[in-house]
């Protein structure tokens, strides 16, 4: 009789090994890491999908009457910080400007914004520092409507193109507020909105 | 998992040592494991993170200029209104005087709701020979108490349903009673 064959139970991973690292690679090199936001929010779904434009392009975060503003690029974020300093009467220092860039978005009033970068790099996007939004409800103090004129002039004296606005409401957000950010933008002529959403199918 | 260390200890009694047949084969199982580890994390992560967006473009309000006011068939037009607790209604003309007598009527949303009113609705027109610009017109009204998701809803039903026109306006007083 014949003897059965011992055979190796080991398998080459080499082959294996080399594949997965390749995808490994491929998921690291094309993922774009996830900016922290002041004000994370759950967004309403819908089958649209256009892309964001990456540049350009002015984030408006709603939640809870609150408005949270962003802006792209770091040279956007300056020239319009320094705009804002002129209308408001405060001059920013240089290090203040540096760490306003590191800012992805922010929440609070202008004149309190001094304070606020007066805190250690670290500290500058916790939750806590951004309670009260950016002021949009009074007509006499509405900052909102402020920084978003500013950036299209930004936009417009240094690149001659219209800035991108997006609205990135929270999913239980009551209309009524998202309707008065747009009321606001709607009285600068701003006429075309990307309203950020989640994806899903037609099959709801 | 020990098959790097296979070969120690020997060679004494004499011989002459010979360099032995190491053993080249490397144990990937785990480093493997760790890629595969890896490769989920970042597959997941980044699906996750992709935001898409709904573009939205509302008329001028600046503009007062009255060419632009089309006027708009009783038939054709269709307000859908939205109110809180995920309400919806529904009627075509004018408020005052629908069109057929039929009033604000209530219904739902997604596939089995309001796309099917739309989707009849288009329907109707289209064997009248109205299709796409000369189609169905909806306006789309919204109370301050409705959810934004509401909204979303909404202009997505338009992106699916196919219909051109459409534009959101503000609730009249008497539309704003009946959806209370």
């Amino acid at each position: 009789m014949a003897k059965m064959k011992k055979s190796s139970t080991r398998i080459d991973m080499t082959a294996m090994c080399d594949v997965s690292f390749l995808l490994l690679t491929f998921f690291v090199l094309t993922s774009t890491a996830k900016t922290p936001e002041v004000h994370p929010v759950d967004l309403p779904n819908s089958t649209k999908e256009t892309k964001i434009p990456s540049s350009d392009i002015v984030t408006l975060t709603v939640d809870e009457d609150k408005v949270y503003f962003g802006l792209s690029g770091k040279d956007d974020k300056v020239d319009v910080l320094e705009r804002m300093g002129k209308e408001y009467n405060i001059e920013f220092t240089k290090e203040e400007i540096n760490k306003f860039t590191t800012m992805e978005n922010f929440g609070v009033d202008i004149r309190e914004l001094k304070q606020l970068l007066a805190k250690p790099v670290g500290e500058l996007m916790k939750p806590e520092n951004h309670t009260k939004g950016i002021p949009f409800q009074d007509s006499l103090n509405n900052q909102l409507s402020a920084w978003v004129k500013h950036s299209r002039e930004s936009t417009w004296a240094r690149k001659q193109d219209f800035v991108k606005v997006a609205i990135k409401g929270d999913a239980e957000e009551k209309f009524g507020t998202v309707n008065k950010v747009i009321q606001i933008l709607q009285e600068q002529r701003q006429n075309r909105f990307y309203l950020v959403t989640g994806l899903r199918d037609s099959d709801f | 998992m020990a098959e790097l260390n296979t070969d120690g200890g020997g060679g004494k009694g004499g011989k002459k040592v010979r360099s032995k047949k190491q053993n080249a084969g490397v144990d990937l199982t785990a480093m493997v494991d760790l890629a595969f580890l890896l490769i989920t994390f970042f597959m997941l992560t980044t699906s996750l993170s992709k935001p898409q967006s709904m573009e939205l473009t509302m008329p001028d309000k600046t503009k007062v200029d009255p060419i632009d006011k089309i006027p708009a068939k009783e038939s054709k037009t269709m307000t859908i209104l939205i109110g809180k607790d995920n309400s919806l209604k529904y009627y075509m003309g004018m408020f005052d005087d629908p069109y057929q007598g039929i009033g604000p009527t209530d219904s739902t949303y997604g596939k089995e709701g309001v796309r099917q009113v739309i989707l009849q609705k288009m329907a109707n027109l289209k064997a009248q020979g109205f299709v796409d610009k000369e189609g169905l017109l909806v306006l789309i009204k919204s109370t301050d108490e409705a959810t934004y998701t509401n909204m979303i809803d909404i202009l997505d039903e338009m992106a699916i349903t196919g219909v051109k026109l459409y534009a959101i306006n503000d609730m009249t007083d008497a539309e704003k009673e009946i959806m209370q």
